[in-house]
């Protein structure tokens, strides 16, 4: 109980006298997780309705696979953007590793098969009814289109919400191809856990807190959208 | 663990026993009554590297005239910045050049990784900066690195880069879980000319690590 409660009483104590470091971790986990959210959405939302959307041959086994994606652990993609971005590697040139970009883009893999699969089944949900409906309607083709996004939205924002969970908390990604640098590229997560490997474990748990309350904030937020529209 | 870390579980009777190689911590950890004996068991040493081209000019240097000429060039310096035994080391040295870090820490030249010192030595090679490790870690690091390192050992020698490392017993009388026998067993065992022997042939890939330095 100790360290919880230690942790709880500093968590207050670091957001309430504005402490340079823990704040500087915030900003650089809001950036990083906004940029591959937005990423993850622009292309995820498109590919997902296409996916639940249209009849395609190969539509079963590609839907197969990017369920399996849903199970990409963080370490791995980590591996494979730092392999990637190394300078040994294919995209060395860019200098990109160990960069708030570098982790964008690993948080952007993480997150694109669960917004495309969350997309393709809340399409998918609809789609029978709604085709029919509409079609009886004397809808044409591109009204039936748009009516399927429509419907779909709140599919659309429970994707988001769970990819948004996951980005801001996976420490994997971060860590390896971020490298955890004080003032640039350390997130809330990293922070946890280098505070926790020098044996900071109240600092931890407060900054743990710390990050369930941005969670919770976001979802407060989206939550009054859902109710509001 | 690094030796902050260690030294914590001492104080918070964790553990028994600890190795550890942070000569000034380990004194005031001792002054603190947190341990019952210290003895010195082993050395070996820290070395200054950075990339091959050297773009701060500080081969040969001695370390605190290394550190003020990179701190100068602002050339990009990673540190480990966990607290570990190799960082308070960093700090130290940093100290004896007059310069602090707390103030040069947000330019943009001197990082911290709060990171082992495999993966600051693998930040240090992407980006080209300096960093301070134990030979140790380094001979592995190069290990890893192929035929052509991009980092190479630019400073060493010298009382400064010394890396003591002691055996502590953590005091019973304030921690009464501290198994005391076994430990003193595991001290002498360190100690006994036998295993020190052993320590000075040790080699990782074919170089030699450790000076035993053990009193009898």
């Amino acid at each position: 109980m100790g360290y919880l409660s230690e942790g709880i009483i500093k968590a207050f104590d670091l957001l309430l006298t504005g402490d340079p470091e823990t704040f500087s971790a915030i900003w650089v986990t809001l950036k990083v997780t906004t940029c591959s959210m937005a990423a993850s959405l622009l292309l995820g939302i498109p590919l997902g309705f296409g996916l639940g959307f249209f009849e395609f041959p190969g539509r079963r086994f590609l839907r197969t696979l990017v369920d399996t994606l849903l199970a990409l652990p963080t370490v791995l993609i980590g591996l494979l953007v730092y392999a990637l971005l190394s300078q040994r590697g294919p995209l060395g040139h860019l200098g990109l590793l160990f960069t708030p970009e570098a982790i964008a883009i690993g948080q952007t893999i993480l997150a694109l098969p669960i917004v495309v699969a969350l997309v393709a089944t809340a399409v998918e949900g609809l789609e029978r009814r709604l085709r029919l409906t509409v079609l009886s309607l004397g809808a044409n083709r591109s009204q039936l289109f748009l009516t399927t996004l429509f419907e779909a939205r709140f599919g659309i924002l429970t994707a988001a919400v769970t990819a948004y969970g996951r980005v801001l908390t996976e420490v994997g990604i971060s860590l390896m191809v971020g490298g955890n640098i004080k003032w640039y590229t350390r997130t809330i997560t990293t922070a946890i856990a280098l505070e926790t490997s020098k044996g900071e474990f109240a600092l931890g748990m407060a900054l743990g807190l710390v990050l369930l309350l941005i969670a919770f904030l976001v979802n407060f937020t989206l939550s009054y959208l859902r109710r509001y529209r | 663990m690094g030796t902050g870390k260690a030294l914590r579980l001492g104080a918070n009777c964790d553990v028994d026993v600890l190795l550890v190689h942070a000569p000034e911590a380990e004194k005031r950890f001792m002054a603190s009554g947190y341990g019952l004996e210290r003895r010195e068991v082993m050395y070996n040493d820290f070395v200054l590297v950075g990339p091959p081209q050297d773009p701060a000019h500080v081969r040969g240097l001695p370390v605190v005239a290394a550190l003020k000429r990179i701190a100068q060039k602002k050339a990009l310096f990673v540190s480990r910045g966990d607290d570990s035994g190799t960082h308070k080391r960093e700090l130290s040295l940093w100290q004896r050049a007059g310069l602090n870090p707390k103030n040069f820490e947000r330019q943009g030249w001197y990082w911290e990784t709060g990171q082992g010192m495999l993966a600051t030595l693998r930040v240090a090679a992407e980006k080209g900066g300096y960093t301070l490790t134990d030979r140790g870690t380094f001979i592995r690091f190069l290990a890893s690195e192929g035929k052509r390192p991009r980092l190479v050992v630019l400073v060493s020698g010298g009382d400064e880069l010394r890396n003591q490392y002691s055996v502590i017993v953590v005091n019973p009388s304030r921690c009464p879980n501290v198994r005391e026998e076994y430990a003193r067993i595991f001290v002498s065992w360190l100690t006994s000319p036998a295993v020190q022997r052993e320590i000075g042939a040790f080699r990782v890939l074919g170089k030699r690590l450790f000076v035993p330095n053990a009193r009898p």
